[in-house]
């Protein structure tokens, strides 16, 4: 049962990682435009000419 | 307004610009018409290609245009014309308003419900072996203990975290001396998480860390739908506004166009009002003669005509040509700010209303703290020992806690108001469709309500209206465009030369003609008091055409809907009665009273509301803002003014009526299934609550209980009116 020293931590950790991870997006305004991005993906600019 | 460019001169947009850290500005402005990936590319490369612009992003839920440009190598005013040219129509935000668009609230409760979701899941991956352990299966006390001083661990934090909001609520509201929902959400929780500590540091054997937190959880989902709701109608009807009027077209010293906010205009300064725009503030006509609709303002549909040194009041349409003005007041000091401040005392009496959830709290809190005291003493006093009997009054306050109260209401409305959001209308709150489900009077205004609210040709032989056509096509003035809507497509007239105030002159096939007042093409002015146009060709008698405001196309339809609904229905207008009459007739209201001042309709809501009645104001002007805000609901046309939009609890984004009929068959199905989920929850508390008394009630059926209660409940909410 002493794995459950390093499994309950780990996972509270993970946990952790996730809030952080939605944090992050909400703060970088990924939901500011649910809408644009579901369209922005159709636009072909193959014709640009790589960066 | 849409920014218009013409040969008048280039407006300057300087004032929308914000300064940004590294010397460049930002634009935001409004485009209307994008719709897909074609108009996001479009738009941004011919906007992004233009010289001086560093960055170009379309939002398409909000249709909003966030510019970086170099204010010194461009002019702003490139990139409207530059959107125009594409065939979208662009409009400034006032910077002021843009920045109000940031939404703390919205942030704060939905980092509060990552916490809530965050805390509920991983209290619970500790509290999975516990609920084990209740079914027999190994799991010795020691581990046990272990596994709940980890869910107390994780679980308490973010409890405490995410129920802040409920908690401030709660404590607002006991100050105040009243009981909403939060309190015994806010005690529940509370209370849980002491007693679930006590028994975790006595080794016992019920704790309760990830029933608080996913209770939580679910409370949040409800009040961040309810958020949403709020903040979405706000920026629609902040952008129906914006389209409207913020801006005023000003003249300096060196008789240049500026466009400026509104709130930037001072007394005395000269300004620009094209034909179709609106007094921006009350000014005093410059020269010539005006025509000036004050059908917003009034209710009266006959035009006024205004001399030279006279005052045009803030908000009055310019139906004459381009006239210049003086201005008298600033924005907030002009007529329409007067009214606007009518509206607020009359939104107190709004206010009175107490939220159907509320209703229910008021009902509930009392019966199950009661219940839960009753439980406590009761099994102490039959020989329970004083720690279980504390443990199943908790278990009481949690299973019964207002879950299904606090996500049954809000969950509802938001599927509700997004039918209607669809349909074209914007709902301002969850209050708002509540009372609409009540009404059961409706009480119309006339002009731009009823009726289109602009002129439409309605005297005049087909024959002359051909002809005077390719004139009329050639004019931007509202009664020329009215006659060319009549006459459908054509041949344009050749060299058009418009007089300010008097009318147009051109060729139509070589003849020289003229349309316009009685006076411009020779004719004696009757001053018959009619709203007219007259058209001569060279060496022929003038002609006359009559103009008039049309009844809506769907008004009759309308009214009728309604009154298959069971609802009365009268016509309150602030126009003359000759106006009025034949509006009635053709709509099928006999109930009418013309003339109304805005204190004669507020009054008159009045004594309807004191007869019992619960009435619905739909009106457009300034002479309706008062009764709109009394009335028990009411809804705008997108086309009224910003004071009586700010009154509604509902407005109309498109050109329609028939939405009102649809939006009352929507929200009173809400309410239908508001008061199911209530009834839902009731008959669920009556099986839990003798459950928990008896003590059957142990973490794990709690945890089941609450969400499958919430999933119900959730999914009646879907169940909203699907009927268009």
């Amino acid at each position: 049962m002493t794995i459950l020293l390093f499994l309950a931590p780990a996972s509270v950790v993970l946990g952790l990682g996730a809030v952080a991870a939605f944090v992050w997006s909400l703060r970088s305004g990924q939901y500011e435009d649910m809408a644009g991005g579901a369209e922005r993906i159709l636009i072909d600019d193959d014709d640009a000419p790589p960066q | 307004m849409a920014v218009t460019l013409d040969a008048t001169g280039t407006p300057d947009l300087g004032a929308f610009l914000r300064p940004e850290a590294d010397g460049e500005a930002s634009l935001d402005l409004l485009v209307t018409g994008a719709r897909c990936a074609g108009c996001i590319a479009k738009i941004e490369r011919a906007v992004g290609d233009l010289p001086g612009v560093s960055n170009a992003r379309l939002n398409l839920s909000t249709g909003r245009l966030g510019v970086r440009l170099d204010s010194r190598r461009i002019d702003p005013v490139r990139v409207v014309t530059a959107l125009q040219d594409l065939g979208y129509g662009a409009t400034p935000y006032d910077p002021g308003a843009a920045r109000v668009q940031h939404d703390r609230e919205g942030r704060r409760l939905i980092l509060a419900l990552a916490v809530a979701g965050f805390g509920a899941m991983n209290a619970m991956m500790f509290s999975v072996p516990v609920w084990a352990g209740l079914f027999g299966q190994e799991l010795g006390p020691a581990t046990r203990t272990l596994m709940m001083w980890l869910s107390g661990v994780v679980g308490a934090p973010c409890a405490i975290y995410a129920g802040m909001p409920f908690f401030e609520s709660a404590w607002r509201s006991l100050k105040a001396r009243k009981a909403n929902m939060d309190v015994p959400i806010s005690i529940g929780v509370i209370l849980t998480l002491l007693i679930s500590f006590s028994e975790t540091i006595l080794q016992g054997r019920d704790a309760y860390f990830d029933a608080a937190v996913s209770l939580l959880f679910l409370l949040l989902i409800g009040r961040y739908l309810d958020h949403v709701l709020r903040a979405r109608a706000r920026s629609a009807a902040g952008d129906l506004l914006a389209l409207q009027a913020p801006t005023a077209t000003l003249i300096d010293d060196q008789g240049r166009e500026r466009i400026v906010p509104l709130g930037d205009v001072r007394p005395g300064d000269r300004l620009r009002v094209r034909p179709g725009d609106r007094i921006p503030v009350d000014a005093v006509l410059e020269a010539g003669t005006g025509l000036l609709d004050n059908s917003l303002l009034t209710g009266e549909s006959a035009p006024e005509t205004v001399e030279a040194g006279r005052t045009c009041r803030a908000g009055a349409v310019n139906l004459s040509g381009l006239i210049t003005v003086r201005a008298q007041a600033r924005s907030e000091d002009s007529a329409l700010a007067a009214i606007a401040r009518l509206v607020e005392a009359g939104a107190q009496s709004r206010s009175r209303y107490v939220r159907l959830a509320d209703r229910a709290a008021s009902l509930y809190v009392p019966i199950v703290h009661a219940t839960a005291l009753a439980t406590f003493l009761g099994g102490w006093a039959l020989g329970l020992d004083l720690r279980e009997a504390l443990l199943r009054a908790v278990a009481l306050l949690i299973i019964t806690c207002p879950c299904a109260l606090g996500l049954a209401v809000p969950a509802v409305q938001i599927v509700a108001s997004g039918r209607l959001f669809r349909l074209g209308v914007l709902v301002k709150s969850g209050a708002a469709l509540e009372r609409l489900a009540e009404v059961d009077h409706v009480v119309f205004d006339k002009t731009g309500v009823l009726t289109e609210g602009r002129p439409a040709l309605t005297g005049g032989d087909p024959a002359l209206v051909a002809r005077a056509a390719p004139l009329a096509r050639a004019s931007r003035h509202p009664l020329a465009r009215a006659l060319a809507r009549a006459a459908g497509n054509g041949p344009v007239a050749a060299q058009v030369t418009e007089h300010a105030g008097l009318g147009v002159e051109g060729l139509i096939d070589g003849r020289r003609a003229r349309l316009g007042r009685a006076d411009f093409v020779g004719q004696a002015a009757a001053g018959s008091g009619e709203t007219e146009l007259w058209f001569a060709m060279e060496g022929e008698a003038p002609e006359r055409l009559r103009f008039s405001d049309a009844v809506r196309a769907d008004a009759a339809d309308t009214v009728a809907a309604l009154r298959r609904r069971g609802l009365r229905m009268e016509i309150l207008s602030g126009d003359l009665p000759g106006a009025v009459e034949p509006v009635a007739r053709a709509v099928g209201i006999d109930r009418w009273r013309a003339a109304q001042t805005p204190q004669d309709k507020a009054a008159a809501i009045d004594r309807l509301a004191a007869g019992g009645r619960r009435v619905l104001m739909v009106g457009d002007g300034l002479n309706d803002a008062a009764a709109l805000s009394r009335a028990h609901a009411a809804i705008a046309p997108g086309s009224a003014l910003e004071a009586s939009q700010n009154a509604a609890d509902l407005v109309l984004s498109g050109e329609t009526l028939s939405p009102v009929a649809a939006a009352i068959d929507i929200a009173r199905s809400a309410r239908r299934r508001a008061l199911e989920n209530f009834g839902f929850a009731a008959l669920y508390n009556l099986v839990a609550a003798p459950a928990a008394m008896l003590g059957f009630v142990n973490p794990f059926v709690a945890a089941l209980a609450m969400s499958g209660s919430s999933l119900v409940v959730t999914l009646n909410a879907l169940r909203v009116s699907r009927r268009r």
